[in-house]
């Protein structure tokens, strides 16, 4: 028999081999997918893990499909960590990349290049705006900003479906729901000729560099991240929880939105009903497996953005449907949370037992409990506290 | 002869960071009230959650009236005749009295029945309590009777209590020992937890000492000392504290009529609460807790700014509306009770620790210096003797007395000229608890206004010059130590002081 057993201390190890496990984990189900399905396992993951960095061709389109899921996985990273579930950046994405799009259709044969700027800036402008409705909510009216971010995701789909068929529609485009195609100087700089990579790639490293100076080394960034950790402790030392709420949403939103106006002026280059790829859940994966590290969520967006190439790979070599990829991203996911139970627990083989049948009343629930109460000490509160397993049952 | 009631051989239970205990051999006689003494962290409540089958034991065996049990649960406990009333209480706030216990009886029973039951050992035992009332109505020594009640109607061979005594007036333990001394003599045996050496030598007939999880003594208390009980405890006794003549100054926290409404529903509302604390006296509240202890700091430490204006001044300026960092700015550090959460965030290292109230290593912008910020929390581990793996310790890797060390040395080391602490020993060691207090009155001696709101009586007296009681919301008049006597300040917990008309009509803890 095994059982778990709480560790004394979290394990470092665990937190960074986590993902690791997981991801060698989910690679295994992969497999067994894949053999279920009637192809070749190793096949299968040729496609999945090696394909994508093949070429240099291969590889900028890694990098390219990597970038959104980065920049917004960094403004994640700085909502989670102050324990705030901003769980809709797929629709501030949407109206960041409506406001870009916007911007990008006023532009014609004479306008400069400057107009980049005001498309990247519109984008942000959006996203922020659209988050700054879930932090009106959840600040003026306590209203759940899981709920509220998750509902204005479809909200946000449903403009974009509004404008394109209706304001933004292509006059000349037979009546299809999409705008014209934007302007050439409103395409989003290349970092090189040949690559679709754009200069999208340098602002998320940079995001990374900023993102990482802000949460370990500011005392803004500090105050956010006691918010998350223990509330009480804000309220304490006086940091405005208010302040967290929205200092956390304006920021992912604004991350989103930014990544909507890169897309969108960037290798789409007009705005469709097709805009939304998921990038805005997906991205919710990368801020976790990159353990809501700056430079964890490097490797996980390039993790995540393997399995969207593969994905698609995976429905012209292999004829398996591309929704592998939601498969993947989900199953990453799930073994990451369970594999996340190492950092606080340890497996141990359960001794013989010795007298008498051991108790089967959960011992890895009883061995926290006891340690606690010789570790920890509280004074006693007004309020009684009700033990529902102690003493009323 | 008859056997023991309870009989336990060799029990060890190791937990993944420390031995809980370690070899504890114990028997209680029936009929026996027996004492299980020793400091927090001793192996204490480990040991008794073995007796009552909710921590299993590594090694070791139980033996209940001379038969060896393997008890499993508290089911099984219960089914055995062994009861236990924690020190935290399990009753729901919104069910009555009654309902609580129902809940945990047979199902069998019907209500009625289970409320006939009640106020029939109620009248047995003197435990005057209504079972139609609300949970959250009622005071906490009140709780405390459900509670017992609820232990005494499953008919109990084998009582065990927790520190009960942490929680009620020094009247209202008064009450309590006739109820167990009633029990005692029926038959019941009574194990007795505490670290309160005057209860133990006035109840119990044998006691067991533990210190570090093993047993270090078995004594008659009647026949001991409190400083041979305390030698036994700790292995040493604690130095005593230096006092001085006293030199106040001005004024430096002034509370005026403070009054604010609960914030939460089962909080208690402050009714006029006024108060003043000069530079240089040490100001001691007590009371038991509940009693607007959490709101009234909570309103000086500016985690909650709803007073009028005018109700807080400090220093001669209004605060009321001043944020906990506006108030750090004027001098103004506190100390909360609860540690892990509030005082420190657990997970974090104590040097980032020191972020939440001090801002030495914050430079220009908000950039945050982190060498100078791990040299200065080195400095306080040093100072204050703080047991921790340096400044990258992370807080709840710490134990209890010395991360209050840590953060009460946090704070002192401010230099504050008002200092605010809520409950500075609680479940701290005795060496820990002697320094804190030395550091306190060392504070004082440099002229601080200093304001310890406290439970422990004992601790009060010793290192106060005035007190204040509070109880339901309200502060009595203050009286100075030399004056004050502990069966006054016992009335005045209960809320009974000159003029206080209206705590009077609902005082009955």
């Amino acid at each position: 028999m095994l059982k778990l057993e709480a560790r004394p201390q979290l394990s470092r190890f665990w937190s960074y081999g986590s993902p690791i496990l997981a991801l060698l984990i989910t690679v295994l189900i992969g497999m067994a997918l894949f053999a279920a399905l009637g192809k070749d396992p190793v096949k299968g993951l040729l496609v999945f893990f090696w394909e994508p960095i093949r070429s240099g061709y291969a590889l900028g389109e890694l990098m390219v499909k990597a970038t959104p899921l980065l920049i917004i996985a960094l403004g994640l990273a700085v909502c989670f960590r102050s324990n705030v579930w901003n769980i809709g950046a797929e629709g501030q994405f949407v109206i960041g990349a409506i406001a870009a799009g916007y911007v990008a259709l006023l532009a014609d044969k004479s306008t400069g290049p400057w107009i980049v700027a005001a498309i990247i800036a519109a984008g942000v402008l959006g996203g922020m705006a659209w988050a700054a409705v879930v932090a009106l909510l959840r600040d003026r009216f306590n209203a759940n900003e899981i709920l509220v971010s998750l509902m204005l995701v479809y909200v946000a789909t449903l403009v974009l479906g509004y404008v394109v068929a209706g304001p933004l529609k292509d006059p000349m485009g037979f009546n299809f729901p999409q705008s014209k195609t934007f302007d050439a100087v409103t395409q989003i700089p290349r970092l090189m000729k040949g690559s679709r990579v754009s200069i999208g790639l340098l602002i998320a490293l940079g995001g990374v560099a900023a993102l990482w100076i802000f949460l370990f080394r500011t005392r803004a960034g500090f105050a956010q991240q006691v918010g998350g950790l223990a509330p009480a402790a804000a309220r304490y030392a006086g940091f405005s929880a208010r302040r967290a709420v929205w200092i956390a949403l304006l920021t992912s939103g604004g991350a989103a939105g930014l990544a909507g106006a890169l897309e969108v002026a960037g290798p789409i280059g007009q705005l469709t009903p097709y805009v939304p790829a998921g990038y805005g859940f997906a991205a919710i994966i990368v801020a976790f497996v990159g353990r809501l590290h700056p430079v964890g969520m490097v490797f996980s967006a390039i993790l995540m953005s393997m399995f969207y190439i593969g994905g698609e790979l995976a429905q012209s070599r292999l004829g398996l449907p591309k929704s592998l990829t939601g498969v993947f991203q989900g199953l990453l996911l799930f073994t990451l949370l369970a594999c996340d139970t190492l950092i606080a627990y340890r497996v141990r083989r359960k001794a013989a037992p010795k007298p008498a049948p051991l108790s089967p009343a959960s011992p890895a629930s009883s061995a926290p409990s006891g340690t606690a109460s010789l570790q920890v000490s509280t004074p006693l509160t007004a309020q009684p506290v009700a033990h529902a397993t102690e003493g009323a049952l | 002869m008859t056997p023991f009631r309870l009989q336990l051989a060799n029990i060890t239970k190791r937990y993944p960071a420390v031995v809980a205990n370690s070899d504890v051999s114990l028997t209680v006689q029936p009929g026996e009230t027996h004492a299980v003494l020793g400091e927090n962290g001793a192996g204490k409540s480990t040991l008794m959650k073995i007796i009552y089958g909710s921590v299993k034991p590594d090694e070791g065996t139980v033996s209940f009236n001379g038969q060896p049990v393997h008890i499993r649960n508290p089911q099984e406990a219960r089914a055995l005749g062994i009861s236990m009333v924690f020190q935290h209480f399990s009753l729901f706030d919104t069910l009555t009295v009654a309902e609580n216990v129902w809940l945990g009886l047979d199902k069998s029973l019907a209500l009625a029945e289970v409320t006939q039951r009640i106020t029939a050992k109620a009248r047995e035992y003197g435990l005057d309590i209504d079972p139609s009332r609300p949970v959250h109505t009622l005071s906490v020594g009140e709780m405390q009777r459900v509670e017992i009640i609820r232990a005494l109607l499953t008919n109990p061979k084998l009582l065990i209590l927790d520190e009960p005594t942490s929680v009620l007036t020094p009247q209202a333990v008064q009450k309590l020992f006739v109820v167990l001394k009633q029990l005692s003599s029926e038959g019941c045996s009574i194990l007795y937890i505490s670290h309160k050496l005057h209860e133990i030598r006035e109840l119990c007939t044998a006691c067991t000492v533990l210190r570090g999880g093993k047993v270090t003594g078995v004594c008659n208390p009647q026949n001991e000392s409190n400083e041979s009980l305390s030698r036994l405890m700790i292995g040493a006794e604690p130095p005593p504290l230096q006092h001085r003549e006293l030199k106040t100054g001005a004024v430096a926290l002034r509370v005026k009529g403070l009054t604010l409404a609960r914030d939460d529903q089962f909080g208690v509302d402050l009714d006029g609460v006024s108060l003043d604390v000069r530079a240089g006296e040490v100001v001691g509240i007590a009371g038991v807790s509940g009693n607007g202890q959490k709101e009234l700091l909570y309103a000086l430490s500016g985690e909650d700014t709803r007073a009028e204006p005018a109700m807080i001044e400090m220093f001669g300026h209004s605060a009321a509306r001043l944020r906990p960092r506006g108030r750090r700015r004027l001098g103004v550090h506190f100390v909360p009770e609860e540690r892990l959460g509030r005082g420190a965030v657990p997970t974090l290292s104590l040097a980032q620790n020191m972020l939440l109230t001090r801002d030495n290593a914050i430079g220009k912008s908000g950039w945050i210096r982190i060498g100078a910020l791990q040299t200065h929390a080195a400095k306080i581990i040093a100072r204050f003797n703080v047991k921790a793996g340096g400044p990258g310790a992370a807080a709840r890797s710490l134990s209890g007395g010395n991360l209050q060390k840590f953060i009460v040395g946090r704070e002192i080391d401010a230099n504050p000229k008002l200092f605010i602490v809520a409950q500075p020993t609680w479940g701290v060691d005795v060496g820990a608890a002697a320094l804190i207090r030395g550091e306190i009155l060392a504070l004082r001696d440099a002229g601080c206004a200093v304001l310890v709101v406290s439970e422990e009586l004992d601790e009060l007296f010793e290192i106060s010059d005035r007190l204040y009681v509070i109880a339901k919301g309200q502060l009595s008049p203050s009286v100075d130590r030399a004056a004050a006597t502990v069966p006054q300040i016992g009335e005045w917990m209960s809320g009974l002081w000159q003029g206080a008309a209206t705590a009077r009509e609902a005082a009955h803890a």
